[in-house]
């Protein structure tokens, strides 16, 4: 392995072993990327088979327990598997090129970070395969459905969960250690780059939530195994204290697929504005904020479990506060384009939609806050619309705007821009046609994770599914394009972007095995 | 029937291949029902109550609260986007800070959430007063049906199950064969509502016998989690008569999207007869619990409540779904010894989705389930089971 003052004049190692044994943070960033990819299709076609299904009323296609099964996959797919992972992956990539860093601070544990993650999702979808089936009792796994009720494979559901959280966690110290002692010199906090702001905010969050995670389900494991009542009234528990755990752990969980994104959004929109990120001390502050209220107003998952007058105004007014930093982010943004010099490439489109969109997400969030209000709006699709416009042209358009943008650094090529283009517009097409409806339909009353509906939902369910289709094989066009990058194209230069400024940029295209060996002057 | 696609991935994805040609030239030819083309329903109902239409009325404050930030954000983006181009030569500036500018927008968002959080706690503060109800009702949820029990009357208890009413032909659409037409109320019609004065405070206390269900009625803005083990609250003043019509909304397994909830209002008048009368058919049935039945009036009353209760785990021939739901037809307990089956439809199989029927069915339904479930599907045990079998089992 490469060690000391000679390590960048090694190459990668040859073979396939390069990418077992590797503890290079380039090499462990792209199969983070790539497993998220591949990851993102299997929850995608998930996906497709509940579109298919919910194109028409009547069941069509699956039985109502695999439309069950195929509602949780979905969801566990997409949050562990797609979402998490491709984060990490753009975090181990641009982390230690941002501040300046050789690699990250512990390149082994990185790799085994990594590496267990594909056993998490083979044991996850092994089940698809059991007699018992898959688990089928939604992403929130609420109890008893989830314990008493659950089909045997839940056990195997457990250890998945256990595994992809000891990866997180591992990941989080990993980007802790990095940000807080790789630091070039002359690189003060207030000097690092949002997207490094963010994930140090982000790695902080799941450190303090993923063992929740791991305690909720190893309560659930004892409950199913070893005759303890932790969520079961019967055995003196309680079934509500499961939402409660999970939930402290899934609003913070929230946050981390939304962070990141808000990173990457403020890197890619100075540069195609051609002016300084607006407000960057705020942008800090708004993130820490939000991190800090992530913590604050898990049970507004809960209005309807219950809970005393007192407890639901506190979730509902600590819930709306989010509302603020929020906003100030999203003003921020504007204002860097405002008075710019504004150029359209894919990246910046993904990164406007992201704004656009993101903004709409919020718009219901807060609508969703309002107590009395989400009586109404609780477990229908009002709520899968919600969650999916701060998810898809949130978390997941950063994601392919990160791609697009750090794409010539990372392979030295840059991209097709028609088909780039081509690609933002479909998937932005798609996912309004998608999504937009959703609102409708649950303001009118359909409740979520339902494989058939009355006849009052079929219209914008047919309008929801063919955006669905729309979207997801646009999704190949994305692979396509990316393939097609990593095997040649127009030789990028090291600034790649005529706005971009970052340590990043100072390094050739594509990217040496090893940067920074010796750490960059700051300025 | 519903067939066992789970154990195999491949299947519906084979199957879908096979019906996705019925399902294109289904839109193809606009055999899309006319009918529904007037259900683009856009907005939350306003429903018949005074929550309900404070509730609908704090949902468009904030709604258009929202689309008045929205108006002023987008818009300074859009100008922005058209106004700063660098195709048309824009020079970009190089401020990047203002703190006016960054205190007001911190500052005057503050203030709209306490403008929306003054109404939002009133309204709430008024939904969570549930005293002085002038009827209390409990409702139960179960996989997957709602029992409704009305508390504090004089005379025999009233107590039922409301089950989807829908014909499973009519959902069922998995084969090639045209399917059923879908009737007007279809998935939320109930073989028997729950049945509620008007313009009288109805409190429902609710709970469920397994997983966590929660009643909804959109018309009443009434949504609560049913959790076993532990007793909710909600109310209710309708102040319409009709028939409002909703779901459950928490995942609750393989059948959540089949258990809707339908509620009739009546007038008060019309309410007090009903109840009496429902109070006499319960006091019909608990004295025909002393009687004695013929093997065909238990195979026939039988085969109504297996339909009703049975049928969609164990299914409509009796082979189950196997491992979950096993078979009947030549099962072990159903022809097994009398003492056995009883035992396991009075009180479930503990760690399966087997429930204790003992609580839920009359003793004279329990009676003729039993019996014909020791004599359908050929197995002919041939042997009975009287309603006296059964109350004297659970006297034990």
């Amino acid at each position: 392995m490469a060690t000391g003052h000679d390590a960048h004049h090694h190459g990668p190692a040859s073979g396939i072993t390069r990418w077992f044994y590797t503890t290079n943070h380039k090499d462990i960033g792209s199969m983070y990327l790539w497993f998220s990819f591949a990851m993102f299709l299997l929850g995608g076609m998930f996906a497709l088979v509940i579109r298919a299904e919910l194109f028409q009323p009547g069941l069509q296609f699956v039985d109502p327990n695999f439309f069950n099964q195929m509602t949780t996959m979905h969801g566990l797919v997409m949050v562990f598997g797609a979402v998490m992972p491709a984060f990490v992956g753009l975090a181990n990539w641009m982390v230690p090129m941002m501040i300046g860093a050789p690699d990250m601070a512990l390149p082994r544990m990185n790799n085994w970070s990594f590496w267990i993650l594909p056993f998490a999702f083979t044991m996850l979808a092994s089940t698809l395969f059991m007699d018992s089936g898959a688990p089928n009792f939604g992403w929130t796994f609420y109890a008893p459905l989830s314990t008493t009720f659950a089909p045997d494979s839940v056990t195997y559901f457990i250890f998945a969960v256990h595994i992809m959280g000891a990866s997180s966690i591992m990941g989080s110290i990993n980007i802790v250690a990095t940000i807080q002692n790789l630091r070039a010199p002359g690189m003060t906090y207030m000097k690092m780059p949002l997207f490094v702001w963010t994930w140090l905010i982000t790695a902080y969050l799941l450190i303090a939530v993923m063992p929740v995670l791991a305690g909720v389900v190893t309560m659930m494991l004892f409950d199913i195994h070893f005759g303890t009542s932790f969520f079961s009234a019967a055995g003196g528990g309680d079934p509500v204290l499961f939402q409660h755990v999970f939930w402290f752990f899934g609003h913070p969980e929230v946050y981390i697929m939304i962070l990141p994104a808000f990173g990457i959004v403020s890197e890619i929109i100075p540069t195609f504005s051609r002016k300084r990120l607006f407000g960057y001390d705020s942008m800090v502050y708004a993130t820490s904020s939000i991190a800090f209220l992530s913590f604050i107003v898990w049970a507004h998952h809960m209005f309807t479990t219950g809970m005393p007058l007192a407890g639901e105004l506190f979730f509902m007014y600590a819930t709306m506060l989010i509302a603020v930093p929020t906003g100030v982010k999203v003003f921020n943004w504007i204002t860097t384009m405002f008075k710019g010099s504004i150029s359209f490439e894919t990246p910046m489109l993904f990164a406007i939609a992201f704004v656009v969109l993101f903004t709409c997400g919020g718009f219901t969030g807060l609508m969703l806050a309002i107590a009395p209000a989400d009586f109404q709006y609780h477990d229908t699709y009002f709520v899968v619309a919600h969650f999916h416009y701060v998810l898809v042209p949130g978390a997941i358009f950063s994601i392919m705007a990160a791609a697009y943008y750090w794409l010539p650094k990372w392979t030295g090529n840059m991209y097709d821009e028609n088909l780039g283009k081509l690609h933002f517009w479909l998937s932005f097409v798609g996912i309004n046609v998608l999504f937009f409806p959703q609102h409708f339909l649950g303001l009118a009353g359909m409740p979520r994770r339902i494989p058939d509906y009355a006849l009052q939902f079929a219209d914008f369910n047919m309008v929801s599914s063919v955006g669905a289709f729309i979207f997801g094989f646009s999704q190949l066009l994305f692979l396509f394009i990316v393939v097609k990058t990593v095997m040649g194209g127009k030789k990028a230069t090291a600034e790649v972007w005529e706005g971009a400024e970052g340590l990043e940029w100072t390094v050739p295209s594509p990217a040496p095995y090893h940067t920074f060996s010796t750490p960059p002057a700051i300025k | 029937m519903l067939p066992m696609l789970s154990t195999n991935p491949l299947t519906p994805v084979i199957s879908c291949i096979h019906r996705l040609r019925r399902v294109l030239s289904a839109v193809v030819l606009g055999l899309v029902s006319p009918s529904l083309l007037a259900a683009w329903e856009l907005n939350m109902p306003e429903g018949i109550t005074a929550l309900s239409r404070e509730t609908h009325s704090l949902h468009m404050l904030i709604f258009w609260i929202c689309v008045a930030i929205g108006v002023v954000v987008y818009g300074v983006l859009i100008y922005s986007l058209i106004a700063y181009r660098k195709s048309k030569g824009a020079i970009p500036a190089t401020f990047h800070h203002n703190t006016t500018a960054e205190i007001i927008w911190t500052v005057i968002p503050f203030i709209i959430l306490i403008g929306m959080a003054i109404p939002s706690t009133r309204v709430l503060t008024q939904i969570y007063d549930a005293s002085e109800s002038e009827l209390d009702i409990m409702v139960t949820g179960y996989q997957w049906r709602w029992q409704y029990r009305y508390l504090n009357e004089d005379g025999a208890e009233v107590t039922y199950f409301s089950n989807l009413a829908t014909p499973a032909e009519q959902y069922e659409n998995f084969s090639d064969s045209i399917a059923a037409e879908k009737g007007e109320n279809y998935l939320l019609e109930v073989d028997e509502p729950l049945v509620i004065p008007a313009n009288k405070k109805v409190r429902f206390l609710l709970t469920s016998a397994d997983v966590i269900h929660s009643w909804w009625v959109p018309d009443f803005a009434v949504k609560k989690d049913a959790i076993p083990g532990f007793v909710n609250e909600s109310w209710v003043i309708a102040e319409q008569t009709g028939i409002y019509r909703g779901q459950c909304t928490e995942l609750c397994g393989r059948l959540h999207g089949f258990m809707p909830v339908v509620v009739e209002v009546k007038e008060p008048a019309e309410f007090d007869a009903w109840l009496a009368e429902k109070q006499a058919a319960a006091q019909r049935i608990a004295d025909a619990a002393s009687q004695t039945f013929t093997m065909d009036q238990l195979m026939e009353q039988g085969q109504t409540v297996y339909n009703t209760y049975c049928m969609a785990c164990h299914q409509a021939n009796g082979q189950g779904l196997p491992p979950a739901f096993p078979a009947l037809a030549g099962s072990a307990i159903a022809m097994g010894p009398i003492e056995g089956h009883i035992g396991i439809v009075l009180n479930g199989k503990a760690g399966t989705a087997m429930a204790a029927f003992g609580a839920q069915l009359s003793a004279v339904d329990l009676a003729a389930v039993i019996t014909f479930e020791r004599n359908a599907w050929g197995n002919n045990v041939g042997d009975m089971v009287q309603p006296v079998d059964i109350v004297t089992a659970q006297g034990e």
